[in-house]
């Protein structure tokens, strides 16, 4: 049967098992959008904002391991995905974006709704393509997906003109295979690498394990698990490696760097062996890379060669799909006991609890977090904004699974917990969700509420309410000399009002002993919730080491002191 | 130190794009560039002189073999190779000095390929050095326009 452009997007997209779109439609992408409207097994959630698209697809895609697909027009709708993109790339996610573009006659003559999206995202995809001819379609979506998951995960994007999609029909084909002769990622690692590096875990003394992204990526995370038992290897989860390990397992020894426990940064800075896997040496981890951990070795386990040596040379490094390295290490590392540094990391723990929460007065966002945790057992999905209150989640939800932190590390890209959050519940509905939020991220894409309450998806939605910009001001605190300059925020909405305004129940908490009940309360209610936690204004994030600083500058909290017997 | 790499890639649309934002985006230096088809017309081949030191020159040949139609990424300076460039020079070449341009043309096997009673323009060919040394000879006369190719290198055969 001979079909159209946008007809042959459908079926292709169908091959590759999507069934889920998020997107805003517009002029050049409209055939798109008349051909999906007859596929209903493709189940499309129109967003008010394309950059919500691309983060729900983000959301989508980190919840449920599969590609997160969106949509958008031409123009200014393609670069309202610009940052969801960014997001995407830095954070190593699977999505695969499609935008409509002008006719190409058009191309190049400043048409209405023009822009050159391949070239302002070339930057900013793992790839991307514009396809010139509706024979093109379908290996473009195959090669995407195939780019999108494989090796080192990332966003693509497809420009496909007007006529492209609404011109000429032909007969639909699914390629049998992809034809990329200059892409190969990394399978199997190298025997010698392996080896060097389990000779190296095998002689280490105060060896701990650094799990980033790439164990969730890879779904590695019973082999993590399996090697930290074998030779009782502590476990420091990057930002991005939450819910790697659970936080309950006793190896867990919790986030290092900038806002990490201190306990997990001076574990490393002790240790005489770092085993990195799938983690990036990002400066937020490392601080001063001259001062990172000075005694130790570093093996550095990842499936992108891009990554060794780039910030930290690497003694060993392994070259490999994680999964399949840590299957090929662990027959080779021989049980072991660390008595003596089990014991000291245990004392390092004692000596700084970083988890230490004051008694206040005023409600604490850090106290919020943890009730959060408690009321729903650690086995919710939590997604975050970016800035105080996402350090707050990291550090006081006790994560137990994979995948159940969502969260923009290294775009650090505010805006990020309403649209991600929707993705994330719409890919794992039986899971609760909460979205916490800043009340300076919420603003920037609340449009978004609305999707929620048109879609009935079940986001709860946590606002940690300081009236600031929080971590902004925090540097302004800290070294900045306290000029708070254009971190106020002084016009903020009665968030309470707003969600009744989207037809949703809103609660306001400012008291310590309302949160669990609003939190009760927020889960029971049927539908999306909006809980504004009215929080003190002028809290710090603890710990802190400062930006291009060591462990050795690092501030703890003051009152952590006290408790310390 | 400077380096001479080739970059052998698909011939789409797009690539030289990536390829050169890719330098300009990590802040990688590029002092050439040239790009050509094979005789296989799907592939083409792009030689870039970068520099950096090792470290750098390691990122970049990775992060180049990352570039989905990248096919092949080769550090000519590691190994022996020939390195050559054109150069067109227009040269003001009045009646004093034009003997003289003619004995710098036949020492350099330059041909001269443009010639009016004010100007002769040189086509030369060679390494860096032979380009730059023809160069500074000509100055004194002055030098009208340049115009240069990038430079390109190809692989010496071991016996």
């Amino acid at each position: 049967m001979e079909m159209t452009g946008a007809e042959i997007i459908c079926e292709s997209l169908l091959r590759e098992g999507v069934d889920t779109i998020f997107g805003l439609p517009g002029g050049a992408v409209l055939p798109f959008y008349g051909a999906l409207s007859g596929y209903p097994k493709l189940r499309h959630i129109l967003v008010r904002h394309e950059q919500a698209a691309a983060m729900a697809a983000d959301g989508y895609a980190r919840a449920t391991g599969k590609v997160g697909v969106c949509s958008a027009t031409s123009g200014p709708g393609a670069t309202n995905l610009v940052t969801g993109l960014m997001a995407a790339q830095m954070d190593s996610v699977p999505i695969v974006c499609i935008t409509g573009q002008v006719p190409r006659a058009a191309i190049g003559r400043d048409a209405f709704q023009e822009t050159d999206i391949t070239g302002i995202t070339l930057p900013v995809t793992k790839h991307n393509y514009l396809v010139m001819d509706v024979r093109d379609i379908a290996p473009a979506i195959k090669e995407a997906f195939y780019i999108a998951r494989t090796g080192r995960p990332g966003p693509v994007l497809i420009d496909v003109p007007k006529d492209v999609l609404a011109g000429e029909k032909i007969e639909f084909e699914w390629p049998a295979e992809v034809d990329l002769p200059g892409y190969n990622p990394p399978g199997e690692p190298d025997a010698r690498q392996v080896r060097v590096a389990a000779h190296l875990i095998n002689q280490a003394e105060r060896p701990v394990i650094l799990a980033g992204h790439g164990v969730l990526i890879s779904r590695a995370w019973d082999e993590l698990r399996e090697l930290a038992e074998k030779a009782q290897i502590p476990v420091i989860t990057t930002l991005l490696g939450i819910g790697a390990m659970s936080t309950e397992h006793v190896l867990n020894m919790g986030m290092p760097g900038m806002h990490g426990m201190a306990y997990a940064s001076l574990a490393i800075d002790r240790s005489d062996l770092v085993i990195a896997l799938g983690a990036r040496f990002d400066d937020r981890v490392t601080g001063r890379l001259s001062d990172f951990a000075p005694g130790a070795k570093i093996i550095h386990v990842d499936v992108d060669a891009t990554e060794f040596n780039k910030n930290i040379v690497a003694d060993a490094p392994v070259l490999g799909d994680l999964k399949d390295s840590l299957r090929a290490l662990i027959p080779m590392v021989q049980p072991n006991v660390h008595l003596d540094w089990i014991k000291e990391t245990d004392t390092l723990r004692a000596e700084h609890p970083s988890l230490f929460i004051r008694k206040s007065d005023v409600l604490l966002p850090q106290q919020v977090m943890k009730q959060i945790s408690d009321e729903t057992n650690g086995e919710a999905i939590i997604v975050t904004g970016v800035g105080q209150h996402q350090m707050w989640a990291a550090q006081h939800y006790g994560y137990k699974e994979p995948n159940s932190l969502i969260t923009s590390g290294g775009s650090g890209a505010m805006g990020f917990e309403v649209p991600a959050a929707l993705g994330a519940k719409v890919g794992r509905p039986e899971k609760t969700v909460w979205s916490i939020a800043g009340d300076g991220g919420f603003q920037m894409t609340l449009c978004d509420l609305a999707t929620a309450v048109e879609n009935k998806i079940d986001v709860k939605y946590a606002i940690l309410n300081n009236g600031s910009l929080g971590m902004v001001r925090q540097w302004q605190d800290f070294f900045y000399d306290k000029d708070f300059f254009a971190t106020i925020y002084s016009g903020n909405p009665d968030f309470v009002k707003l969600a009744e305004a989207y037809g949703i129940r809103g609660i306001r908490v400012t008291k310590q002993e309302d949160v669990a009940g609003a939190i009760q309360e927020a889960m029971e209610t049927p539908g999306p919730v909006v809980v504004d936690f009215v929080v003190k204004e002028d809290e710090f994030v603890y710990p802190m080491i400062p930006a291009g600083e060591s462990v050795h500058e690092m501030l703890e909290e003051p009152e952590a002191e006290s408790i310390i017997s | 130190m400077e380096h001479i790499i080739s970059v052998l890639v698909e011939n789409k649309s797009g690539v030289l794009a990536r390829v050169a934002g890719l330098f300009s985006a990590r802040g990688y230096n590029i002092e050439s560039l040239s790009v050509a088809p094979t005789p296989d017309s799907s592939i083409s081949m792009i030689t870039v002189v970068t520099s950096g030191d090792e470290d750098i020159i390691e990122q970049i040949m990775k992060q180049l073999n990352k570039v989905i139609e990248v096919l092949k990424v080769v550090d000519l300076t590691e190994e022996d190779h020939i390195d050559r460039e054109t150069a067109l020079i227009k040269i003001l070449a009045k009646q004093a000095h034009r003997d003289e341009a003619m004995r710098i043309a036949q020492i350099f096997r330059a041909n001269i390929v443009d010639s009016t009673p004010q100007t002769y323009t040189l086509e030369v060919s060679g390494d860096a050095g032979k380009i730059q040394a023809v160069i500074n000879l000509l100055k004194p006369m002055g030098i009208k326009e340049i115009v240069r190719t990038g430079r390109i290198a190809i692989a010496r055969e071991s016996l």
